[in-house]
């Protein structure tokens, strides 16, 4: 690259202090009143390359509504729009690394070259001893989409189960994110 | 033909310039050989999913935000400052209307943390934590008072330089930055691996934060100017496959 622009600012860790900055903006509930889908809980732990939990990781969610619809203007498409619905998360684990969050299961939205992705959440973690964000998504089990979608089909196959959070009871969801080793969650560049 | 419109080829944003970004793994900061992935990440394409991103206004936001040293019943210890500086993406265009978030060490370098237990003095007048959204032309301005360094264990004698944190939003989760703010002279700042991460000198040094006569109050605080970049939309969007 050889044209002038100013330079991207370099990332920095969270540190072990982030609470006190980010706190304020916690949305651990998405799901506010009389917005359509079906609510799931998702709750998983954040582990380091020992199995160890990460107590001190914050955890940010990004998703479509019901409808496939992102509440951003980028997002063009004539989909229904909820007052009630933002799609942003955020949760910090607690001190056996676990976070907890309640939403809805997003609608399909188009991939590159307009292969419709299966529903799944955006997710960006953060955390001491990590220098820059680790992104990652969240896919829904038993659902069919899964098997077409653009982007569980560039993951390595024995890797794809990372990605999608299994079933632990009626509306309940686990999913875990691995940082390094057995089981290591397929992390995103983009 | 390509436009943003486009919902199945949305304009994706610029990589990151070469070197300004640290890796996961940095051996001299410790903490990253445990946290850090073994496998390499899986490149996207460009969807919906990443070029957007949650966007947040003025709702969210109280007065005394912007303004640290006026958010509890008395003034803090420390230096008062004023730290400012606008928010560009890469391809010189503000970011207007983006989210800024803000934490620091009060005067002491003592964070009011429950993880902290340096032995320096907490402040009651001070907690720390700011937010502010940038105006139409990517200003953004706070008060506060000046960090101080602190201790923090990692090897032996390890201080880290005075900083503040900076978490910024931009229009989509592409441009998601978190990073820190040093000050000018900081003699701390070369042993600092967390400032060193960063493999481009260059790049580094733009983390420091410049004295601002501009900005200076006059019998009131010193100013300093730190600007910051996110990424920008790629302009050239045919070559999708990058």
């Amino acid at each position: 690259m050889n044209d002038e622009h100013p330079y991207t600012t370099s990332s920095q860790t969270v540190g072990p202090y982030l609470h006190i900055g980010m706190t304020w903006l916690v949305t651990d509930d998405l799901v506010g009143p009389g917005v359509t889908g079906d609510p799931y809980v998702i709750e998983g732990r954040v582990l380091d390359a020992d199995g160890a939990p990460v107590d001190d990781a914050l955890v940010e969610t990004w998703q479509a509504n019901a409808f496939g619809r992102y509440d951003h203007p980028d997002d063009r498409r004539d989909l229904p729009l909820e007052s009630g619905f933002k799609g942003f998360g955020r949760v910090p684990t607690d001190a056996s690394g676990r976070f907890r969050l309640r939403t809805i299961k997003p609608g399909p939205v188009p991939g590159a070259d307009g292969a419709m992705q299966a529903p799944h959440i955006n997710v960006t973690v953060f955390m001491r001893g990590m220098l820059k964000q680790l992104r990652t998504r969240i896919y829904f089990p038993d659902e069919r989409a899964n098997a077409s979608d653009p982007v569980l089909a560039t993951v390595p196959a024995e890797r794809r189960e990372t990605l999608i959070a299994k079933p632990v009871g009626a509306g309940q969801l686990q999913w875990n994110v691995v940082l390094q080793g057995e089981g290591e969650t397929v992390f995103f560049d983009y | 033909m390509t436009n943003r419109s486009d919902a199945a080829r949305p304009i994706g944003y610029r990589i990151a310039d070469e070197g300004t970004q640290p890796e996961y793994l940095y051996p001299p900061y410790s903490s990253t050989v445990k946290r850090s992935p073994s496998q390499p990440l899986v490149r996207l394409p460009w969807s919906l999913s990443e070029v957007t991103g949650p966007l947040f206004g003025f709702d969210r936001i109280m007065a005394n935000d912007f303004d640290l040293t006026k958010q509890h019943a008395g003034d803090p210890i420390g230096e008062r400052i004023i730290v400012s500086g606008r928010v560009l993406d890469a391809n010189a265009r503000p970011v207007a209307n983006t989210l800024v978030e803000i934490w620091q060490a009060n005067a002491a370098g003592r964070y009011p943390h429950p993880r902290d237990d340096h032995d320096a003095p907490t402040d009651a007048n001070f907690t720390g934590c700011g937010r502010t959204l940038t105006d139409a032309d990517g200003r953004y301005r706070f008060v506060t008072i000046r960090p101080g360094e602190y201790p923090w264990r990692h090897h032996y004698n390890a201080w880290r330089p005075a900083h503040i944190h900076f978490s910024l939003f931009g229009p989509a989760i592409a441009t998601r930055l978190v990073t820190q703010m040093y000050f000018p002279g900081d003699p701390l700042l070369e042993y600092d691996p967390m400032y060193t991460s960063i493999p481009d000198e260059r790049a580094r040094k733009r983390l420091v934060s410049a004295f601002d006569w501009e900005t200076t109050i006059p019998e009131q605080a010193l100013g300093y100017r730190f600007d910051i970049v996110l990424r920008g939309r790629d302009e050239t969007p045919m070559e999708s496959d990058r």
